[in-house]
């Protein structure tokens, strides 16, 4: 079998469709490939790690919004509880494999059962009402995880150690290989890197699925599907499960890099707002989108705002305008972009590219 | 037949009292749980008070959803658009306002009518710009009132710098009447007044006006009002601008009731407005007005019976809700 | 045709979506008779209606009204023009008394008192019901008397042309015989009415002309009274004989 073969089945036969993505894609993903060589220092290599574990969240939420047509906030409420078994598993029964996998496992029973009921319990309604519901669980959750210290480590959140070959302590070579000092944290990158990779490819099959093709023909026109015979409650429910789960994951994997757990890391009401900003910025319902949204958004929030200080600094002196482009506001532009995407890009970058190859291959025909 | 005759020949419809008795049942069903009857007093002003504070910021929310299907999720701005006029307005007027007395009083007012009609313009702009491109599809409704609501707040940042400010109360309203052993804040009772007001010029206005026929038909059937020859779009502009301004008014009277105003001040009550009006039924003004109540009343007692719950009383209130009445209170009954 | 058109529709395409629904339909409406339309279901005959009263946009064709253009009006201003409409689910507001209703449709009036009280005499001595349960909720009356609502509403105020989308529909045949005297009524103050019907003996009793559609076209028109008299053209058209259907 030719490599462009297996490379269309491991795509799920889902293939980036646009010379131009194919090009970003590589580009980012040869990037996180060999990141911890390519950008040394730390930052870097955070920057990387935390645009894996955004991958895996927003293409989970993806699945949800761009292909089922539902919108939730209470996606980070499972991340959060991905993030929250890992820690406080390797807090109570001590750091290790063990708890690692205890600790995830737990997480995601709590993630099936919970979206399981909500789903059931609210999907029955209509969309607006399942959106305001998801949004009163999922700040109910984060109140929660504040208050249950005793547990959860309240405000201050849980700081713990992870497996031995994933603490920065771990040290098995003794030089450097290729130029870089390999630690347990190189370890837990590319433990990061392997498990996102696999996830996303995982999601790629699912929505590519006869699965997944009922959830679209859902999202297009649910009277439609019912009618033909597809219980859209089921389907529906098996998105948000399925999606909760892979959120749960990434919140798991998170963990792992951050060795530290607390309400703001995955429960925050900023990261579901930069979860929709991705999907709707890279494209929904395409995957690639949230791998070309999530790249696109890390590297404004970590590099836009030395941009914007650069442009305060150009207007100092101006009346007002400066506080406009203080790095501090950055939410705003991002907000005005998300906006004017949802407006006249509502197919997103990835949708937009490929809207641009289909059009240079029906001007070559 | 003239209509004196008409009135009186016919049957009436009976009016639906349980979500009544319900409101009423809670606020009984606390006083053995509180056990002290001038703690239940002072538990239950406070409870009323942020019950019609929450009423007034919902109310423009539920008629716009109701009459349109447009679901504001950026009505948080208003809020905090008209909670920053406040601060700007009593700060400014603030060597009138320390005469004390009625002076204070006025520029309290004062404040409340700056930040309706600043409220109000903007809703003007939102609807104009951001909401009106997106009518019946409601997932970019979502979307793009969020993102709206992201860049309003922003902006208000940029205005008045992204720190809290504090918003303290002119002395006039400071204090409590003693009635007994029950301690009623002032604030709260001109809070409660000032809802109540609200909430009877709204009902009176649905209820006796042909305006408000035109609203209730329209929460029912968009399309039949508009093929009796109204223009419902104009009429829609009209509830959204006035449901901006109520939820500036709102604004105002959440952040003189915190004494303090933040940029994240529409976010937070964002969730309690979603529960309210979810509770009350989308579109119904008794029923958003009740669910506020309910809400206020169910904070206040929890807060003092077992604070540990009283953040999960709203959610269980929802749930105890939708398991008894799925559509909420009042459902509307839409075509 | 004598009398002048009162609406005239001319190479009418209607798109909802992707579906094609009319294909070029062709109707006129001549003024002060009653104009039924017929056809089997889906054959247009509502959409036909929605695209008159504008609800729905034709996307090709012309619709004049006393010569003037409705393509660019929108529904509101449509029904300005005179134009009333009884839609197949009656449009009824039943969370609002029938006195609600009424006055709703009462445009001139601004509240109950102001609608002009002849013409609300004679509407109840036509449908007696409606005084009956005047402060009543439109949700609680039964269908017929919601129909009789219905079509209270459409002739509160004089209107110069009313589109009726199948009111016989799901109605006992004692009410219906009531909407036939009432509609005869109105026919007698030469009010133009554009009548959908799948009842082809309510159509028969009252139709001076009519049009049959078919997928989405207008494929027969001509006066009731040759199709009333010709069985085979019937039985071609509608699938029915006036005999087997009574």
């Amino acid at each position: 079998m030719s490599a462009g073969r297996v490379l269309d089945r491991v795509l799920s036969h889902d293939p980036p469709r646009s010379r131009w993505l194919v090009l970003l894609l590589l580009l980012i993903v040869v990037g996180l490939a060999v990141a911890p060589f390519a950008f040394p220092g730390a930052k870097a290599l955070s920057v990387a790690a935390k645009l894996l574990v955004f991958i895996l969240l927003v293409a989970s939420f993806d699945l949800l919004l761009g292909y089922t047509g539902i919108v939730s906030f209470a996606h980070t409420m499972f991340y959060g509880i991905g993030a929250y078994g890992v820690a406080i598993a390797s807090t109570r029964m001590g750091p290790g494999w063990t708890a690692v996998l205890l600790g995830t496992l737990a997480a995601l029973a709590v993630s099936l059962v919970l979206s399981l009921v909500i789903g059931l319990f609210s999907l029955r309604v209509k969309a607006i009402f399942y959106a305001m519901i998801t949004l009163a669980v999922a700040t109910a959750f984060q109140t929660l995880a504040s208050q249950l210290s005793d547990f959860t480590g309240g405000e201050d959140g849980l700081t713990f150690k992870g497996p031995e070959w994933l603490q920065p302590s771990f040290e098995p070579f003794d030089g450097p290989i290729l130029g870089l000092d390999i630690d347990g944290r190189i370890f837990t990158y590319y433990l990061l890197f392997v498990a996102v990779l696999l996830l996303f490819l995982a999601l790629l099959r699912i929505v590519n699925s006869p699965f997944g093709r009922v959830l679209q023909a859902i999202r297009e026109n649910d009277f439609r599907a019912e009618a033909i015979g597809f219980r859209t409650v089921v389907y529906r429910t098996w998105s948000n499960v399925l999606s909760a789960l892979f959120a749960c994951l990434a919140g798991a994997l998170l963990a792992l890099w951050l060795r530290y757990v607390g309400p703001d890391t995955t429960l925050s009401f900023e990261i579901m707002l930069d979860i929709l900003l991705i999907v709707v910025i890279g494209g929904m319902g395409t995957m690639y989108g949230a791998v070309v949204g999530a790249a696109l958004f890390v590297l404004a929030q970590n590099y836009l705002q030395d941009l914007l200080k650069l442009g305060a600094e150009a207007l100092q002196g101006v009346p007002v305008l400066p506080q406009f482009v203080s790095p501090d506001r950055w939410l705003l532009w991002l907000g005005v972009l998300f906006v004017l995407s949802v407006y006249h890009f509502p197919t997103g970058v990835v949708g937009r590219l490929r809207a641009r190859a289909v059009q240079l291959l029906q001007r070559a025909a | 037949m003239n209509p004196t005759e008409l009135r009186a020949a016919l049957p009436r419809a009976a009016f639906d009292w349980k979500p009544l008795a319900l409101l009423a049942a809670v606020m009984l069903l606390a006083v053995p749980a509180i056990g002290s009857g001038s703690t239940w007093v002072t538990l239950t002003v406070a409870g009323l008070a942020m019950g019609f504070i929450v009423f007034v910021i919902a109310s423009g929310l539920t008629l716009v959803f109701g009459l349109m299907d447009v679901l504001n999720f950026g009505h948080g701005v208003f809020i905090a658009l008209g909670a920053f006029m406040a601060t700007s307005v009593m700060g400014g007027l603030a060597g009138f306002s320390a005469q004390g007395g009625w002076q204070s009083l006025v520029v309290v007012f004062a404040a409340m009518l700056v930040a309706m009609a600043v409220a109000g313009a903007l809703g003007w702009a939102f609807e104009r710009v951001i909401v009106r491109p997106v009518y019946g599809l409601h997932l970019k409704q979502i979307l793009i009132t969020m993102g709206g609501m992201i860049v309003g707040e922003e902006i208000i940042k940029v205005i008045w710098g992204p720190l809290q400010i504090a918003l303290p109360l002119p002395d006039i309203l400071r204090g409590a009447y003693l009635v007994g052993d029950a301690a009623i804040e002032k604030y709260r009772l001109l809070a409660s007044a000032i809802g109540a007001v609200v909430f009877i010029v709204l009902a009176w206005t649905l209820a006796r006006t042909k305006i408000g026929l035109l609203i209730r038909a329209g929460v029912q059937d968009r399309e039949m009002v508009e093929s009796l020859g109204y223009r419902i779009r104009r009429l829609f502009v009209g509830v959204f601008v006035a449901g901006s301004a109520l939820a500036g008014l709102g604004g105002v009277m959440w952040a003189l009731y915190q004494q303090s105003v933040s940029a994240q001040i529409g976010a937070q009550v964002n969730v309690l407005l979603f529960i309210v009006i979810i509770i009350g039924g989308l579109g119904s003004t008794l029923g958003c007005f009740i669910g506020a109540l309910l809400v206020g009343l169910m904070a206040n007692y929890t807060g003092y019976l077992a604070p540990k719950v009283a953040l999960f009383s709203n959610i269980g209130l929802m749930i105890a809700v939708l398991l008894w009445r799925p559509q909420g209170l009042y459902p509307v009954t839409n075509r | 045709m004598n009398p002048a058109p009162l609406l005239q529709l001319r190479g009418v395409h209607t798109h909802i979506g992707a579906y094609h629904i009319l294909h070029g339909v062709d109707l006129v409406v001549p003024e002060g008779e009653v104009t039924t339309l017929l056809g089997r279901n889906g054959a247009g005959k509502t959409t036909t209606l929605r695209t008159i009263m504008g609800l729905w946009r034709a996307s090709q064709g012309d619709l004049q009204f006393r010569g003037q253009s409705l393509q660019p009006l929108t529904t509101p201003d449509i029904a300005a023009l005179g134009i009333a409409y009884v839609p197949e689910n009656m449009g009824i507001f039943s969370d609002l008394t029938v006195k609600e209703n009424m006055l709703l449709a009462a445009r001139a009036a601004r509240h109950a008192d102001a609608i002009d009280r002849d013409r609300l005499q004679w509407i109840f001595g036509l449908f007696p019901a409606l005084q009956k349960f005047w402060l009543y909720p439109a949700g609680k009356l039964s269908g017929g008397q919601k129909q009789m609502l219905a079509v209270a509403r459409a002739i509160c105020e004089p209107r110069d042309l009313i589109l009726i989308d199948e009111p016989s529909k799901g109605l006992a045949p004692s009410i219906i015989q009531n909407l036939i005297t009432a509609l005869r009524e109105l026919k007698r103050q030469r009010t133009t009415i554009l009548l959908v019907e799948q009842n082809f003996m309510m159509a028969k009793a009252l139709g001076d002309t009519v049009a049959v559609m078919d997928d989405g076209r207008v494929v027969h028109s001509g006066a009731m009274a040759e199709l009333a008299a010709d069985d085979h053209l019937q039985q071609r058209l509608l699938g029915l004989s006036l005999g087997a259907h009574q």
